[in-house]
């Protein structure tokens, strides 16, 4: 049985700690925000570009001139996961479903006889494979120091993918993040990447071409994949501040739980003490 | 006059400009082109240059942009553009800054005639933006 003075400290703790859970809430609900907007703002581009290059690649990915991007490397031996998680912990079951998501592909990969890369993006993800997958990282982005996630850094990490792609080092790189429903559900997403995979083309055989179609989807391919990066940057982003802002509301709910508990046991101690005390003093004069 | 052509131009992040205009004049791979109403449906990238609009319902307005692509149909331009910056907000550090960019893309690229091109055009655009 804790003393009073123990669950008045306990009680004190708890409530530090219920305020900084929901202060946390706070700005995850405002940078939660302003990540919508920003994937918001980028989905027209997004969207045009994957419109024009499916047609694009519907009319010229049968040829044999399809450009390597989208037509791969005519093997599909080397794999390399690109695993997107935060740089920061605190925002529940965010990461670990990312990474649970990947762990299941790379058993998949290895029981076919594939070769497995892994590329990190954020350090949290990074951590939890680590225990298992060590000999297979290749390389890792640190977006710590980067305050808004701008298209210069998913361009920089697909110029990287298409370098490895183009040395030969990996035959098929696909993204691994979180795609934002909503505050409560984050949706942990594969993405195949190189070689390009569109679905439900239309060709928009009306236009004219100039120069070639062939030359205009090797021009768009690798922007392309950066586009991609971009977005699933983007969409983890928002999935990070929504996870965290649920997150915290629980913690702050748990903490107002506990809170409530601990007063009733804190006011039954000093209940019965007082109890006690008035027994002494009763059975006291009793005696006299 | 307003112009009847609706112009749209789309960067990675943001939407930049939406407007009717008379007339684009679009910096193409093959060379420029302007775009009026009734213009056959065309796709076409971009080099690097200088995009300019006019005829527009607050003027004329110029945009420097690197690669991306143009879609142009009877009624409509969309311009998506990897990076676009209104011509007036380019000072020589931005345009340093772009071509210190360009360069790094044209050192890991494996096709070095193209990115010879996307130098030169570069260059090119660095003198055609110095007037300003």
């Amino acid at each position: 049985m804790p003393s009073l003075k123990d669950l008045k400290n306990r009680i004190g703790s708890v409530k530090n700690t219920r305020k900084i859970t929901k202060a946390m809430q706070m700005v995850a609900a405002a940078k939660l925000r302003r990540a919508q907007d920003s994937a918001e703002a980028a989905r027209p581009f997004a969207e045009r570009m994957t419109s024009v290059m499916a047609g694009l690649a519907a009319s010229v990915g049968q040829s044999d001139g399809a450009p390597r991007l989208l037509a791969g490397t005519g093997s599909d031996k080397v794999h390399l996961l690109v695993v997107m998680t935060s740089e920061r912990g605190l925002c529940g079951g965010f990461n670990s479903s990312i990474v649970r998501l990947a762990k299941a592909k790379i058993i998949e990969l290895q029981a076919a006889g594939k070769t497995v890369k892994i590329l990190t993006v954020g350090k949290k993800g990074r951590e939890q494979l680590r225990r298992e997958h060590a000999d297979k990282f290749v390389g890792h982005v640190d977006l710590s120091e980067v305050r808004r996630v701008g298209y210069a850094n998913a361009q920089s990490i697909a110029r990287d993918l298409i370098a490895r792609f183009e040395a030969g080092e990996a035959d098929v790189v696909t993204l691994f993040y979180n795609r934002f429903q909503s505050v409560i559900a984050q949706i942990p997403t594969a993405r195949q990447v190189i070689p390009a995979r569109f679905e439900g083309a239309t060709t928009n055989a009306l236009y004219d071409y100039e120069p070639s179609e062939e030359a205009i989807l090797a021009d768009l391919l690798p922007r392309g994949v950066a586009t991609q990066v971009f977005t699933a940057l983007l969409e983890n982003g928002a999935s990070e501040q929504g996870a965290r802002m649920s997150a915290m509301d629980n913690a702050t709910r748990n903490a107002g739980d506990m809170i409530n508990k601990l007063t009733i046991q804190y006011n039954r101690s000093r209940q019965a003490a007082i109890t006690k005390e008035l027994i002494e003093i009763i059975s006291g004069a009793e005696a006299l | 006059m307003a112009g009847s052509l609706q112009f749209d131009l789309v960067s990675p992040e943001r939407r930049l400009a939406s407007l009717k205009v008379a007339e684009v004049q679009i910096p193409g791979a093959m060379g420029d082109m302007t775009a009026m109403e009734g213009h056959a449906a065309t796709i076409t990238t971009l080099r690097p240059g200088i995009l300019r609009v006019a005829g527009g319902a607050d003027g004329a307005k110029a945009y420097v942009v690197t690669g991306g692509f143009a879609e142009i149909n009877a009624g409509a331009v969309s311009v998506l553009a990897e990076r676009a910056v209104p011509l007036e907000d380019v000072t020589p550090a931005v345009m340093d800054a772009l071509l210190a960019d360009a360069r790094e893309a044209a050192a890991i690229t494996t096709d070095k005639d193209a990115a010879a091109k996307m130098l030169a055009d570069f260059d090119a655009l660095k003198i055609a933006t110095q007037g300003h």
